[in-house]
């Protein structure tokens, strides 16, 4: 195991950070912490990076405790935290020749493992790192982060504030450095990010929801769940959560998604009820269940 | 030792690229000897003062007659009775009043000696300071014309007198305070600044999560400062020298090596400011309030400590540049060496390993 964490409970004066998570991850595997702001996820990383002690439970990273042996796991992980956490005043090329030296090691002794990264920043190595863009510093960030070839990567929300195109590279250069072998603990807010994942933990208000791959998450949704559409979404959306026989009401994008309590729904009740309601052009289809739906059916 | 050395050369980077604070680093010495030092050699041209002149015979005559001729003095008015000197002073135009003794040529040729006293006001004591010392320039001048006609030897004795401020210290004061200030500030609010900044940019999270150790990063913090303050204690001390004539009795090394001290004993202060605030706002705050103002009000600087209340005197003794500002009086006025200064030295050392010991016991290892 690459991360096991047992029992983890930690709050900080009145607020419950963290209660009672568990969970573990394998060697080589690329994990997601899935959840809203708030939920505890740079807490958790905080304490696998040794940052921070938990109130209750132990936890350990590449085999080291992260309270007893934090020395050896600052040897052996690489941390990006959620903000942008490099020298801004420093250049790209002085900012990882800085890490490559306070980690014992130089650029040339692991291009190989951040050379594709790398390759795409080049062009800018001599620009300060306060002046690149959103994507160009995260990319930075994550070279940083793996110059010393860490066993252990801890990414937290590296894509929070980064454009769709980055973000969808950023997941590629996760992927590839998984396959050379390197643990991944990544957290997002975005569920879309989520099935990215070989495994995925909700995580709300402290408290993790489910622990399973995005495939069997899915899987395991109780409900069917229907798109519909009509000519008034803000509407259809108060129409349905009048409704009394609804059991979820989301947004989500061009569609509202539905489910309903009864076991023997039928469709054509609600149309009836919906332009009882004065909506037109009314549009029902079953549709799958995604991660958000899953997460937001366990937050209820 | 790789992974110091690569520390500090990012220091550098930092200090180099932020010219606001390379500005203040050197710039604010060198402005503010400037300030002070002009402050002191302040220049007098044609200050009023009042004779009281209880002999009127020829020789007092001559002297009024030289000091009116220079170009410091214009002789406001002559008074006849000592009451008068207090209600001229008042007045606030004399800034100075010259009363010879009654019988002055009488008793110079007599007793080969006649006393002048030179009463100044020193409300402003550097004016008073500077007046006594041009009056007392002219009576030697006029006296060693005297001399060299008569092979005995008259003597005018000038009595100087200060009303208003009677604790008049020297002057030269003002160098080993403003000096005292500026390695005070440089080293300790720039070492807290640096050491916050990281702390408020995140980075230091990623320090921390590094194998450099938390005494490589504040020493790696403190190493350039330590450099940068030893470059503005020499320009400090060349400045006072060449341009303000400071004297410098004592030995330089010795100078230099008690400065090294107490730039030290500031550089553990700024750290153990940084371990205690979050910000480089706090950090700064801190510093100025907590070092400025002692370092300029309890340590002697400008008001001395033996005129101060007991209670202030009492806490005088716990702010380091009270005994940095003796110890570099003493190696530049008194020309006094390390025998006179060893307890000093040894209560500057006591504090700065107390300092560094509380730094290191409260520097985080973690985020809280």
């Amino acid at each position: 195991m690459s991360i096991t964490v047992n029992h983890i409970s930690k709050s900080y004066k009145n607020v419950k950070a963290l209660e009672d998570i568990s969970f573990e991850v394998k060697e080589g595997e690329l994990f997601g912490l899935i959840g809203p702001d708030g939920a505890g996820k740079t807490t958790l990383f905080r304490i696998l990076t040794t940052l921070l002690i938990a109130n209750e439970g132990t936890a350990t990273v590449a085999g080291f405790d992260v309270v007893t042996d934090y020395k050896k796991i600052r040897n052996s992980v690489g941390y990006m935290p959620g903000r942008f956490s490099l020298y801004q005043d420093l250049t790209v090329e002085e900012n990882l020749n800085f890490f490559a030296t306070i980690f014992g090691t130089t650029i040339e002794e692991n291009y190989e493992l951040i050379k594709e990264i790398y390759v795409q920043i080049e062009p800018f190595k001599d620009r300060r790192a306060g002046k690149l863009s959103g994507g160009m510093k995260q990319k930075l960030a994550l070279c940083c982060a793996l110059i010393h070839k860490p066993k252990v990567l801890f990414l937290d929300e590296p894509t929070t504030g980064v454009d769709p195109v980055s973000r969808k590279e950023f997941w590629e250069m996760l992927k590839r450095l998984q396959k050379k072998g390197i643990t991944i603990l990544v957290s997002t807010p975005y569920m879309d990010e989520a099935a990215l994942c070989d495994r995925i933990a909700l995580i709300q208000d402290g408290k993790i929801l489910q622990i399973d791959t995005p495939q069997a998450i899915v899987k395991h949704y109780p409900k069917q769940i229907y798109n519909v559409r009509a000519n008034n979404t803000y509407q259809l959306l108060n129409s349905l959560n009048a409704y009394r026989h609804n059991h979820s009401v989301f947004p989500f994008g061009e569609f509202v998604h539905y489910t309903d309590s009864r076991a023997d729904f039928n469709p054509k009740d609600l149309v009836d009820y919906l332009e009882s309601k004065n909506l037109s052009n009314i549009e029902i289809e079953k549709t799958e269940p995604t991660i958000e739906d899953t997460f937001m059916e366990l937050a209820k | 030792m790789k992974r110091f050395i690569g520390f500090i050369k990012k220091e550098f980077y930092h200090i180099f690229r932020d010219r606001r604070s390379l500005f203040i680093l050197f710039g604010m010495p060198i402005a503010q000897i400037m300030l002070f030092g002009f402050a002191i050699t302040n220049e007098i041209n044609n200050v009023d003062i009042a004779v009281l002149d209880h002999s009127k015979d020829a020789t007092t005559k001559e002297i009024i007659n030289k000091i009116s001729a220079s170009k410091y003095f214009s002789i406001n008015q002559f008074i006849d009775r000592e009451s008068d000197i207090e209600t001229i002073f008042k007045k606030g135009k004399v800034k100075a009043v010259l009363n010879f003794e009654e019988g002055f040529s009488k008793k110079l040729i007599k007793d080969h000696k006649a006393t002048i006293q030179i009463i100044t006001d020193a409300t402003d004591p550097n004016t008073a300071n500077t007046i006594s010392n041009y009056v007392n320039a002219i009576l030697q001048q006029y006296q060693k014309g005297l001399n060299n006609d008569i092979t005995i030897a008259y003597q005018i004795v000038p009595q100087t007198r200060m009303v208003y401020n009677p604790e008049l210290k020297s002057v030269y004061m003002f160098v080993p305070g403003v000096m005292t200030i500026i390695l005070m500030l440089v080293s300790a609010m720039m070492t807290s600044i640096s050491i916050t900044r990281e702390k408020e940019l995140g980075t230091m999270e990623i320090l921390l999560v590094s194998p450099i150790k938390p005494i490589q990063v504040i020493v790696g913090k403190v190493f350039p400062y330590i450099f940068l303050s030893i470059v503005n204690a020499i320009v400090i001390v060349v400045l006072s020298i060449f341009i303000f004539k400071m004297p410098v009795q004592g030995s330089l090394f010795l100078l230099g090596l008690e400065s090294v001290l107490f730039i030290i004993t500031s550089l553990a202060l700024g750290i153990l400011i940084s371990t205690i605030s979050a910000t480089q706002q706090t950090a700064m705050m801190i510093s100025l309030m907590g070092l400025m103002l002692p370092v300029i009000l309890l340590s002697g600087f400008i008001f001395p400590i033996s005129s101060m209340p007991l209670p202030l005197q009492i806490i005088s003794n716990i702010i380091p540049a009270k005994w940095f500002i003796i110890i570099i009086k003493g190696i530049m006025l008194k020309g006094v060496g390390l025998q006179y200064l060893w307890k000093e030295t040894l209560i500057l050392v006591g504090m700065t390993i107390f300092f560094i010991g509380l730094s290191v016991k409260k520097y985080k290892i973690r985020l809280e």
